[in-house]
């Protein structure tokens, strides 16, 4: 396949930054978007020009660290996979693809294609952990009674990957779903009651902090996030920072 | 520690909806005695002077609902700026109807025409009633509201103002009557699709209630 590719060019964080056309030839549709990437910046390098930067790190849908706004739409126009999982048959051969950063005043660009989502770790930081003594005497987890439904939902919510697409899709650049997942997924579990009302307060303070914006209930978030986290979550959270903000003991 | 409820975007977010619920439920009112017209004109004028003439209406609920719509107006630009103010670059491409419908992305829009629409709405009918009571001293006019009615809707243009401005509201109900129980936490396996099917219901019949209500007073005026 041979592609028209408009990518996002940006020095560094202050720069201005624009759109640039590079030609990319030869590429096989079985390739993924980040091998085509790849391909791209050997091209790039024979001919002198500074390669793209841009994030990745697994290259196979579980780490996140991959980003990419293709053709409009977060992790390109595949549904629940993320860029390293996009295959360049949902391209046609010829077709112009603009690939720009995920945009959100919360995700700074730092050059070219990559972003710094450390807001996305400053909220995990404020709520998103259990505390649990380490110190020898650790109880088994297993030793918990859990109900089936309780663990499923748990790890629905569990598998989102902090990828960013729902911010960077949400037209209000809202982290609701992020955060909502963050909350839920303890919020059903035994070990995550201690410190519920006050993870939820913290995290979506953090999350106001941050500069992301409200939520619209637009759902776009839902239908761009790879790992397909419910809307489900959002009224879970909200309902959750309802409840905590409206009991005096946190 | 936390910034309090009213301020962070969760607490704002559900005001939004409990002011979206009152206003729900102001109009399923306003649009009960309103469609009352259709079937007697007596029947028109005796809701129509209760609610004009009852202390408790007038000076708790009418101060209640004005608070209600300027908070909910409030509190939408407020969010919507916010909302701008988070992604100060755009996108040079972006599909947003492959993941959200127009309605959901332009709630203000529909809201600023429901706006535009009671200026005109206050001009027509709260005005002449604040002149009445107020300037000209005059409470107990039980017979004048059906003929006010019909007067008002003699002129086309003004029916087709109103006409217009339901298919706004409607657009705002198809979005906000969900989007509501989403916002104040309730979110359900199976009472969720059953109350967005409700709101759909609602966004439909009672603007298209209200278009038949100027309609058939136009037709009937002439
Ligand atoms: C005065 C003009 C109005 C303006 C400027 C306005 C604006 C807005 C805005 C910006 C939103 C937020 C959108 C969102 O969060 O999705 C909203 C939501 C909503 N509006 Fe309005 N609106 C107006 C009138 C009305 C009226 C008359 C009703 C009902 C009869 C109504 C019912 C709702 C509902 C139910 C919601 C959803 C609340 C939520 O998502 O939590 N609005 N409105
Ligand atoms: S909710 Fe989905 S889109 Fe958002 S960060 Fe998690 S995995 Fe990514
Ligand atoms: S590189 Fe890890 S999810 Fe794409």
């Amino acid at each position: 396949m041979n592609l028209t590719l408009k990518v996002w060019r940006q020095k560094n964080k202050e720069d201005k930054g624009g759109l640039v056309t590079y030609p990319v030839t030869g590429i096989s549709e079985h390739a993924s978007f980040l091998e085509m990437l790849d391909v791209l910046n050997e091209q790039l390098i024979t001919q002198g020009i500074e390669p793209v930067a841009f994030d990745h790190d697994c290259r196979e849908g579980i780490c996140g660290m991959c980003s990419l706004y293709i053709n409009g739409e977060a992790h390109g126009p595949d549904r629940k996979v993320t860029t390293c999982q996009l295959h360049m048959r949902m391209f046609k051969d010829g077709e112009t693809v603009h690939i720009e950063p995920f945009r959100s005043k919360a995700f700074p660009v730092l050059k070219d294609l990559v972003v710094d989502r450390g807001s996305f770790d400053r909220i995990q930081q404020a709520g998103g952990f259990i505390s649990v003594n380490t110190s020898g005497n650790t109880q088994d987890a297993n030793a918990l009674p859990i109900p089936k439904p309780m663990a499923d939902k748990a790890m629905d919510a569990a598998t989102c990957i902090g990828c960013g697409a729902c911010v960077a899709t949400c037209k209000n650049s809202s982290a609701m779903l992020f955060v909502a997942a963050k909350v839920s997924q303890y919020s059903y579990l035994p070990q995550g009651q201690v410190e519920r009302k006050e993870r939820v307060l913290n995290m979506v303070d953090q999350m106001d902090q941050e500069g992301f914006g409200n939520c619209t209930n637009t759902g776009a978030c839902e239908v761009e996030c790879p790992k397909g986290i419910s809307l489900e979550f959002i009224a879970r959270m909200n309902k959750e920072y309802l409840n905590a903000s409206t009991s005096s003991e946190k | 520690m936390s910034n309090g409820f009213s301020n962070s975007s969760v607490g704002r977010k559900v005001l939004m909806a409990l002011s979206g619920f009152f206003l729900i439920t102001f109009l399923t009112l306003h649009f009960v005695i309103n469609f009352l017209s259709v079937f007697s004109a007596d029947l028109f004028n005796m809701a129509s002077h209760f609610m004009g003439t009852n202390w408790i209406i007038q000076f708790l609920m009418q101060p209640v609902l004005m608070f209600g719509t300027l908070f909910h107006l409030g509190m939408g630009i407020n969010l919507e700026l916010k909302n701008k103010a988070a992604r100060p670059i755009k996108y040079a491409m972006n599909k947003a109807n492959e993941n959200s419908s127009w309605i959901s992305r332009n709630m203000l829009i529909t809201g600023i025409m429901i706006l535009l629409f009671l200026g005109l709405h206050f001009y027509d009918f709260w005005i002449p009633e604040i002149q009445d009571k107020f300037v000209d001293g005059i409470w107990d006019n039980p017979t004048k509201y059906f003929p006010h009615l019909v007067h008002k809707f003699e002129d086309p243009i003004r029916v087709i103002i109103y006409c217009v401005s339901f298919v706004f509201l409607a657009l705002h109900l198809l979005h906000g009557f969900q989007s509501a129980f989403q916002s104040a936490g309730f979110n359900h396996t199976k009472y969720t699709p059953l109350i967005k099917k409700l709101g759909y219901l609602f966004a439909i019949v009672v603007p298209l209630g209200f278009i038949f209500i100027a309609v058939f007073h136009h037709l009937c005026s002439h």
